[in-house]
């Protein structure tokens, strides 16, 4: 047996674990993620001269089961075409069976990353497109099983996407499974599950969230799943009535509450009320000196 | 070697190790063939140990696993095949040691080149490394070189040497360019790359099937395939 330097181990060990895409339109420039059953690259389409994100089955799974799992994932991707889905472009397989499938490349941040150095209202937004790409997908029928912030990219231009629909089931009997801590108690693998997911979403993204929406993201992780949003249409419009400063259906306002809801909502009709009143006032002074 | 689509990686060392003869010899062979010069050099390593007692633990070892047939104890459940194997080899040292006992060497079948090994140990870069990382990074070397010897016995069978010298000039060496392989072997860069390629391929063929056959489940194939190509590989 012949002795190998530890520069040919390396060479031989990239070699093995590059995807060969040799005979394709794709040239492979750089890994840029890794996931339980995929690794993504970076690379060239030669045929567009465009950059994608190509995902490459893991070489340590290329069994046929997962195989087709991951052309599946491809299907039920390019099934949704909606503006905070990445679209799928291409899918194929490599020599040894490996599947890949070639995306949009998207240059940005993830929502962990970017809910650092965000303010609340602008991290709110972001959620409700998150929470309309997803009930898009419900409409579809399709779960995806695995929300979370690092499987939502904001984009350059503050574009809002979902990656990673891995385990995204489109109904037909999947297991449960997902990321610890996001994953229903109940071991839901319906829509209910990501109600779950994005309810615990929710949560993170401030320390101490207003009451209405921190009221929102528990009835959305709400522990039993007949207790939570049965939809994520539910929760993107009470979330949406959050923004619009109206009642949302998750809490049950005081008096006192539902005053200062009309006064933010009505500010600008207050504030031309105010300088009336105020200049009545100063005009009835004047009067009376 | 299987070139299907997808590694073979379901035949079961421990079937293989429990079967019939042939198998049961084969199986020893490749497990043999990636296991003992991590073993033998990790000992070495320690510095406890003579070149001389190190060679004669190796070879026992070996022979009293083939005889003792202790092998096929083995539980997945319980470690991967590589963590048992290491296991297996710490305690014989230590009984053998303890007993001060020398076996005859030269008692297995297969003849193994210490001398190889010896010099080895003088070129391996190990600063840095404790013995755990060291045997690890001697496995990866072993099933890597392994490969490379299954490739070669590939080309020669099938008349694919041109391939092989490509691979190994470029993948191995490390040492040319496209244009100056194509000067050598009076081709052109296009052939280069397509030669170059196919080698590849085969190769990742025959890694994958590898370590198919020293695991025992799905799950520590895939864990043998990430602890040896993966990010965190050593």
């Amino acid at each position: 047996m012949s002795w190998l330097s530890d520069d040919a181990v390396g060479r031989l060990r990239d070699i093995a674990e590059w995807p060969d895409f040799s005979g394709t339109r794709y040239t492979i420039r750089r890994e840029i993620g890794r996931g339980g059953m995929g690794v993504v690259y970076e690379a060239e389409d030669g045929a567009l001269d465009r950059p994608v994100a190509i995902k490459v089955l893991d070489n340590a799974v290329t069994t046929p089961r997962a195989a087709e799992r991951m052309r599946r994932e491809a299907q039920i991707v390019a099934g949704l075409e909606h503006p905070a889905i990445v679209p799928v472009h291409d899918v194929g397989e490599l020599a040894g069976g490996r599947v890949f499938y070639a995306m949009k490349l998207v240059r940005g941040v993830t929502l962990d990353a970017f809910a650092r150095d965000h303010g609340l209202p602008e991290l709110v937004r972001v959620f409700l497109r998150i929470c309309e790409a997803v009930a898009f997908a419900h409409a579809a029928g399709v779960v995806h099983r695995d929300l979370k912030p690092q499987n939502v990219m904001i984009g350059e231009f503050g574009s809002v996407l979902v990656m990673d629909w891995g385990l995204a089931t489109s109904g037909d009997g999947e297991a449960f499974g997902g990321t610890p801590g996001f994953m229903p108690p109940d071991r839901a693998v319906d829509a209910t599950a990501d109600v779950y997911a994005l309810g615990v979403m929710l949560r993170s993204l401030g320390a101490k969230l207003p009451r209405r929406l921190a009221a929102i993201a528990n009835k959305a992780a709400a522990h039993e799943a007949s207790d939570r949003y049965a939809t994520a249409q539910q929760l993107a419009d009470d979330v949406s009535r959050y923004v619009d400063g109206v009642s949302v259906s998750a809490y049950r306002e005081n008096v006192a509450e539902k005053a200062l809801l009309w006064l933010e909502r009505n500010r600008a009709l207050v504030a031309v009320l105010i300088a009336y009143i105020v200049m009545r006032v100063i005009v009835f002074l004047w009067i009376r000196r | 070697m299987n070139s299907a689509r997808f590694p073979t990686t379901r035949s079961s060392i421990i079937d293989a190790l429990s079967g019939d003869a042939s198998a049961r010899e084969r199986a020893f062979g490749t497990v043999i063939e990636l296991y003992w010069k991590p073993l033998y050099k990790s000992l070495r390593f320690k510095g406890t140990v003579s070149a001389e007692d190190a060679e004669d633990l190796t070879q026992s070892f070996f022979v009293a696993a083939l005889e003792k047939t202790t092998l096929t104890s083995f539980d997945p459940a319980k470690a991967s095949f590589r963590t048992f194997i290491r296991m297996l080899f710490d305690r014989h040292v230590a009984n053998e040691w303890k007993s001060r006992t020398r076996l005859k060497r030269g008692g297995g079948a297969t003849a193994l080149d210490f001398d190889a090994a010896e010099q080895e140990l003088s070129r391996d870069a190990t600063a840095s490394l404790d013995p755990e990382q060291y045997f690890e990074r001697e496995w990866a070397r072993s099933v890597f070189a392994a490969a490379v010897d299954r490739l070669r016995a590939w080309a020669d069978a099938h008349q694919k040497q041109t391939q092989f010298a490509i691979f190994t000039t470029y993948d191995i060496d490390g040492d040319a360019s496209y244009k100056s392989i194509a000067a050598q072997h009076g081709i052109t860069e296009a052939t280069v790359t397509n030669y170059l390629a196919a080698a590849r391929r085969q190769f990742r063929a025959i890694l994958l099937d590898l370590l198919g056959e020293v695991t025992a489940s799905d799950r520590e194939y895939r864990a043998e395939v990430r602890a040896l190509l993966g990010k965190d590989a050593l």
